[in-house]
């Protein structure tokens, strides 16, 4: 009978929640805010609350993005949230608008011309954007590491941006530019109308060659190895090859140290951590949340007399991360793992 | 290693969305560093974890010329639960103590963790699932006192 009732509590309290109009402050917060700032300032996403930026984009560019997110770039798409939800979030962006600073965007497509608009994409946007669209390295703006540039270019060859954006979008942003960031108005660089509508065509052009993002398959959560030295000899082994491939062995502990009292650890796991402090600020550099992988670490594992070696693998653990720059380090790490696994077993 | 969290809860948290981001979970804790450290250790302990370590990720990181050193990783997990865990499924020791990423952007603080759900692949059955989705809702529950720590 309680847990009839507990049931009726909680099917009373979800149909509540489709039911009530989404509040877009709340779901702001809950979704977007740890990357965007509370204030739409951006951190490890790109600032929203620019007036330049909420004057240029239209409703349409907004939902899609959250809908779609940025493949490859962070973003994630929200695929859970409903329309409601998602148009509620929008509208709370909105209130972020200075009065009077719109841009009217219509849906009217532009004709250009894109071999010259490569031409001036290639001299005048290519260094922040990339030479086909594929954005800057790292994530949103700087507040706590040291980058080129205060924002991220947006990259514009990505799908999730494509399929968001309308011309007149671009349009109005290579107009109006972005007060902020390095993003010129290009009437203020001598730029004619013609020649913006010439970029704009350009940059749509990218749909026709695609940067498709690659996830590396990586299925195996793991990567184990077996060793046919006793355990002391294989975390002996790990130290060494893990030196030998330029890192430094920071610790080395039980599973359980500071879980159980130490003469109850379980002494049959011991985990080796190793770090090569130029790798993370790479690696910081390209995804600040990348504190999750470190530091590096192998365990060494003896049950029923077996030795093995145990470590995550990296590519498999990207998949979290929607970055394709980390990615390629993950790939990398992979290898590194691979490497001092083989070396420790051998 | 029985599991008392109601399976219709479970249902409804992934049918809600209630993950703060989509693949991992993440929180802006208006509070500084330092107190967002201390909140989160706190509501670590009052969930039922021990925290097992802390480990700073930030040496070198100022001689770099990062503008912050408040970069740690702090590592926990409910003891017995972990040795049973590690015991019959070894495959996930890698993934074992649980672990959050904590650090400083000005003056507001970022929290991150992955979301276990969201990796089948390293779920053996069930049973364990379940254990991720019991880790997730947890993290959103002290993921959500940190956000509103300097509103109490």
């Amino acid at each position: 009978m309680r847990s009839r009732h507990y049931l009726s509590l909680l099917l009373l309290l979800f149909a509540t929640g489709l039911t009530a109009a989404p509040d877009g402050r709340v779901l702001y917060v809950q979704h977007c805010a740890a990357c965007h700032g509370l204030d739409g300032r951006g951190g490890v996403g790109v600032p929203l609350s620019l007036p330049d930026f909420l004057a240029t984009v239209d409703d349409r560019y907004l939902f899609q993005t959250i809908r779609l997110g940025r493949p490859g770039r962070t973003m994630p798409a929200f695929q859970t949230l409903s329309d409601a939800q998602v148009d509620a979030i929008v509208n709370h962006l909105r209130g972020w608008e200075p009065k009077g600073l719109k841009t009217s965007i219509t849906a009217e497509l532009i004709q250009g011309d894109p071999r010259n608009g490569k031409k001036i994409y290639d001299k005048r946007c290519a260094e922040c954007h990339g030479m086909n669209g594929e954005g800057g390295e790292g994530t949103g703006v700087t507040f706590s590491r040291p980058r080129d540039h205060s924002i991220i270019a947006p990259a514009l060859n990505n799908s999730g941006f494509l399929a968001s954006t309308s011309d007149q979008v671009i349009k109005a942003t290579l107009v109006r530019g972005r007060m902020g960031t390095p993003m010129a108005a290009l009437p203020d660089k001598g730029f004619s109308d013609q020649e913006i509508n010439d970029i704009v065509s350009y940059v749509r052009s990218f749909e026709d060659r695609p940067i498709v993002w690659h996830r590396e398959s990586g299925n195996e959560p793991i990567l184990e190895m077996e060793s046919s030295y006793s355990l002391e000899e294989t975390v002996e082994n790990i130290k060494r090859a893990a030196i030998g491939k330029n890192f430094r062995v920071i610790r080395v502990q039980t599973l359980e140290n500071g879980l159980f009292p130490e003469d109850q650890e379980n002494k049959k796991q011991v985990m080796v951590y190793f770090c090569n402090f130029s790798f993370i600020n790479q690696a910081l550099s390209v995804d600040p949340r990348v504190g999750l992988f470190l530091p590096c670490r192998i365990t060494a594992v003896e049950k029923d007399g077996v030795v093995k070696l145990i470590a995550i693998n990296p590519i498999y653990l990207a998949r979290l991360y929607n970055n394709s720059g980390l990615d390629e380090m993950c790939q990398e790490m992979f290898v590194l793992y691979q490497e001092i696994m083989e070396e420790a077993t051998l | 290693m029985r599991h008392r969290f109601p399976a219709l809860l479970i249902v409804l948290m992934l049918f809600s969305g209630g993950a703060l981001g989509e693949h991992l979970l993440m929180v802006r804790a208006s509070t500084g560093f330092p107190e967002t450290m201390l909140n989160l250790q706190t509501s670590l302990k009052e969930h039922g974890y021990t925290l097992s370590r802390v480990q700073h990720v930030d040496i070198g990181l100022t001689a770099s010329g990062y503008q912050t050193d408040k970069y740690r990783m702090v590592f926990f997990g409910k003891p017995h639960e972990i040795r049973q865990l590690t015991a019959d499924y070894p495959q996930l020791i890698p993934y074992l103590p649980l672990k959050v990423t904590i650090f400083a952007e000005q003056e507001e603080t970022i929290v991150v963790t992955e979301d276990l759900t969201q990796l089948p692949e390293l779920a053996p059955n069930r049973e364990v699932m379940i254990l991720f989705m019991r880790w997730k809702s947890d993290m959103l529950s002290i993921m959500e006192e940190l956000r509103v720590a300097d509103e109490d």
